[in-house]
């Protein structure tokens, strides 16, 4: 007989607010299961909030676009019911360092023009580009969407789902799958100047390569990035990105109200110390204040590093696992410098016009400039002339900032983590934090003369604040690195990428887990047809 | 002879960087301004747009018999209709078949303007022949202005404070940037909107004063597909797509009654009414005698269907917004023909496959499955689909 519950008694229990946090309460909320979402912060969201830093300017803080959200989340969720709205990102423009630029949109014929004012043998070459990197998404994407199978299992479900998916790796052709490895182990310089020969294209490819990873375009490992970005889509049009209605914030708040709506109840402002365990079970948690909440499931949707290392005992744990997190790369290399503008930023080739910030500014003009901006960041200092991924923001949502005022969202790479300086010695974020402001606010002064005139307020948040802010170790942004290594079966350790701890009834499903990081939901989603596939087993 | 443009053509074309034009009523009609019609839309949603909808026909019907002619001939009744109060109406044959629609202002007790995507003057004098009536075709006399979106009270308010208190379908004078125009709070997209009737003289000024003040309020221009896009959501029946005019049709199948086409709300009351109107006979006997061949009604294409049906044919799903330009056929689980969709698109704020479909009465309950045929790999395919009702899309603020 079911024991009576009180209010401190759930079917599930999840750490972290987070969008994966959200995502996987409300899963479980909607298959009947009494859930419970605690969030630290006074706010859902995670690394995904809106916040109005100043007067009538909402900031994007950290996380700014939409792309990877699987629509199986969308939909099976009903979030459009809960105000789900992704505004197209209708262009991307790349200004140039000599005054010229690249703007592309939606329109095939008009990109075939303006990449023929660049190179002709580019237009051709940039359709052939489109068309294998399709036939890679394709094939990549099965693998994507589904739980990894066990391969370090002799389970005979789990050599079920191995048999699956190598059947799957050789169903490709063999442009395909080499294709596909050659962007899963390579770098992306290399495979685009397979096919380009314009330096402004390649730079605009190549740019997807080394978000918020520590890699430069010409590492190996970019590839991986590159595809990982590219699995996104916007309505079916994979690679397109979108603004969802009110910024990322805006995003996981209608998954709040969705998980809400399923039934699962959020407390805000309750910071997990531990997760509480007996005889090898979970059994609840404990916040820092002491109070307990009991479930016999506990899902962390926090980094592998906090799941495994701060919320439960180590020594609870298998060695291998704990080694194995222990060495797991988060050495975050990005950051965000976010503006309060009083008016549009003005490019002078396109002096009189705005269109060109419906979507993404790319401050990546090359290859070599990617490459150079990546530089120093090896041996532990920032770039002088950083990449930046910018966004007007209110030109696609007018309601980020007052009519005719600005808010732009610039992700800045690379500002590594372990900070020292070119001499080698010790430097602090808390130190840099301004210059790094500066630096940048310098990058765009280059390009769009008079830029900082238009400067009402200024926010910087390098990898420092991102872990002290959201919890994200090292601060990155994808809770672990996009390494190999790092990925799929691997991802967060080699046999416990099945979103199952060795604690019975404790759970991950973070971003650390597969398929990664990114508002993406999977993780959230697969961790919980997890736990339901579990419990059903256990009646 | 070129063809004819309208009072907001000088600025438009420099706006329309695509080139893409169609052709409405005679005149030339943007098809989308942007290179992507989803901008324009997601200005209708979630900023303000603006669409020329020039071409529209308007027609003065004024004089002592001006409401005695129109009851006579609209199947809504416009006697109920109060001065500054606009009627989406239908008007019919006698056997109760749709000839048309359109919206009927009524200015004064005995003026009334008629718009309507055809030309009706000789079929409107016909049945004013001996009345006390005046009918003028005044269509090139006036540009239309159509300002759709959340933003747009916002944008429109400081030049025409006249509009603060205009409820749907209200209209008032007012002046924008010292002209004299009307402004009614209606629109062909579902959402918050108003339109402003303009004298063709005064377009130009008229449209650099909103386009000024939309400035900052992310005002954009929209063409046709966008605007077809957001009816469908809306749930609008649209002529040359929906139905055509029962008086150019050959035969009973391409004629609709007003239910039949889902408007079967423009005749409540009709029982009660005594009012003798072109085919209020038939109607009111098929009402009786529940004798509707179709009802319209909205279908949500299955989403995990319509993906497998692709992905397991080797081809990556496309999530094409523009609505398809033809028919597509419904079928029941027995795979007998349900129905048809009239319109089909990929909605992108409702994140499905969705559409206006005409389905046999015995289809047309909510949630009822109908298999909506897909040309797959050269192959007629079909995909389930539940069927709703409409409008799929029907915002608070459009009313409030």
């Amino acid at each position: 007989m079911a024991k009576e519950k009180t209010s401190h008694d759930y079917d599930a229990i999840v750490v972290g607010g987070g969008h994966n946090g959200l995502t996987h309460g409300a899963y479980l909320a909607k298959s009947g299961l009494r859930t419970l979402i605690l969030e630290r912060r006074g706010f859902v969201g995670g690394a995904a909030i809106t916040e109005e830093l100043h007067p009538g300017f909402s900031f994007t803080t950290f996380s700014y676009g939409l792309s990877l959200i699987r629509p199986e989340v969308v939909q099976e969720l009903d979030l459009v019911k809960h105000g789900f709205m992704p505004l197209l990102m209708n262009s991307t423009f790349a200004p140039m360092e000599n005054g010229d630029y690249l703007l592309v949109g939606g329109d095939r014929e008009q990109n075939l023009n303006e990449i023929r004012r660049h190179s002709l043998a580019d237009a051709d070459a940039m359709e052939r580009f489109d068309f294998d990197l399709a036939r890679v998404q394709q094939f990549v994407k099965p693998l994507f969407d589904a739980m990894p199978p066990n391969v370090f299992s002799g389970d005979p479900a789990d050599q079920e789902q191995v048999a699956w998916m190598l059947k799957h790796l050789g169903s490709a052709p063999p442009k395909v799958v080499h294709d596909t490895v050659r962007l899963l182990f390579g770098s992306i310089a290399d495979f685009v100047d397979d096919y380009f020969e314009s330096d402004v294209i390649k730079g605009h490819i190549a740019s997807s390569g080394i978000i918020g990873t520590k890699v430069g375009p010409m590492s190996p490992g970019s590839g991986l990035v590159f595809l990982f970005m590219s699995m996104g889509e916007h309505d079916g049009a994979m690679g397109a990105w979108s603004f969802h209605k009110g910024g990322n914030g805006g995003f996981t708040q209608v998954l709040a109200r969705a998980a809400q709506a399923y039934g699962a109840d959020i407390r805000l402002e309750a910071p997990v110390a531990h997760v509480l365990t007996s005889g090898g079970r979970v059994t609840g948690v404990a916040l820092e204040d002491g109070t307990e909440f009991t479930a016999p499931v506990v899902t962390s949707a926090l980094d592998p590093r906090r799941t495994f290392t701060e919320l439960v005992d180590p020594l609870e744990l298998p060695s291998d696992l704990v080694e194995n997190i222990r060495r797991f790369r988060f050495q975050g290399t990005a950051s965000k410098v976010n503006f309060a503008l009083d008016g549009p930023p003005v490019y002078p080739a396109l002096a009189d016009r705005t269109d060109q910030y419906q979507g993404f500014v790319n401050i990546g003009p090359s290859i070599e400039y990617l490459e150079r901006a990546f530089d120093p960041a090896k041996y532990g200092w920032y770039s002088e002339r950083p990449y930046l991924d910018c966004c007007v923001q209110s030109f696609i949502d007018p309601d980020m900032a007052p009519p005719g005022k600005h808010v732009m969202s610039c992700f800045t790479m690379y500002t590594p983590y372990d900070l020292r300086h070119p001499d080698g010695s010790p430097a602090s974020w808390d130190d840099e934090r301004d210059n790094l402001g500066d630096t940048v606010q310098a990058t765009l002064e280059s390009f769009f003369p008079g830029f900082g005139d238009l400067v009402v307020h200024r926010e910087v948040v390098t990898p420092l604040d991102i872990e002290r802010t959201t919890g994200l170790s090292e601060g990155n942004i994808y809770a672990g690195e996009f390494l190999a290594p790092q990925m799929y079966f691997f991802r967060p350790a080699p046999g416990y990428s099945d979103y199952r701890t060795p604690i019975d009834g404790y759970y991950q499903c973070g971003s650390g887990t597969h398929p990664g990081g990114c508002v993406i939901g999977s993780p959230g989603r697969f961790a919980s047809q997890q736990v339901l596939t579990d419990l059903a087993g256990r009646d | 002879m070129r063809i004819k443009t309208t009072p907001f053509y000088p600025r438009l074309v420099e706006l329309n960087h695509t080139g893409l034009w169609s052709h409405w009523a005679g005149h030339l009609s943007a098809t989308r301004y942007d290179f992507s019609p989803k901008y324009e839309y997601f200005g209708i949603r979630n900023s303000a747009a603006y669409f020329d909808a020039s071409p529209l026909f308007k027609f003065w019907i004024r004089g002592r018999d001006a409401e005695r002619v129109l009851a006579g001939v609209m199947a809504r009744d416009p006697r109920a209709v109060k001065p500054g109060r606009a009627q989406y109406t239908v008007w019919c044959d006698d056997d109760g078949y749709v000839l048309e629609d359109g919206v009927l202002f009524r200015h004064a007790p005995d003026e009334f303007m008629l718009t309507a995507a055809e030309p009706n003057l000789s079929h409107l004098r016909e049945r004013a022949r001996g009345k006390d009536v005046e009918i003028v075709d005044v269509s090139e006399e006036y540009a239309v202005l159509a300002l759709q979106g959340p933003r747009a009270r916002a944008i429109l308010e400081p030049l025409a404070p006249e509009i603060a208190e205009l409820r749907y379908f209200d209209f008032t004078p007012a002046k924008v940037a010292g002209h004299a125009v009307t402004i009614s709070r209606t629109g062909f997209t579902g959402d918050l909107g108003y339109e402003l009737m303009i004298p063709a003289d005064d377009a130009l000024a008229v449209l650099d004063a909103v386009v000024e003040a939309g400035e900052p309020h992310g005002l954009r221009p929209f063409g046709e597909e966008a605007l077809n896009m957001a009816r469908i959501e809306a749930g609008l029946p649209l002529i040359g797509v929906e139905f055509t005019s029962a008086r150019y049709a050959y035969n009973d199948a391409e004629r609709f009654t007003p239910t039949e086409l889902g408007l079967g709300w423009l005749l409540r009351g009709i029982d009660d009414d005594s009012r003798p109107f072109i085919g209020r006979d038939a109607i009111r006997r098929e009402l009786a005698e529940k004798t509707s061949r179709w009802a319209t009604v909205g279908i949500v294409v299955d989403w995990l269907a319509f993906q497998e049906l692709h992905t397991s044919h080797g081809l990556v799903p496309v999530m094409d917004e523009i609505p398809v330009p033809w028919e597509t056929m419904l079928y029941d689980d027995a795979g007998e023909r349900a129905g048809y969709a009239t319109s089909l698109m990929y909605s992108p704020m409702l994140q499905r496959y969705l559409g206006i479909a005409r389905v046999k009465p015995e289809h047309a309950a909510v949630g009822t499955v109908v298999h909506v045929e897909q040309t797959v790999n050269h192959e007629y395919l079909t995909v389930p689909a539940e069927v709703t009702t409409l409008p799929f899309f029907n915002p608070e603020r459009k009313l409030a």
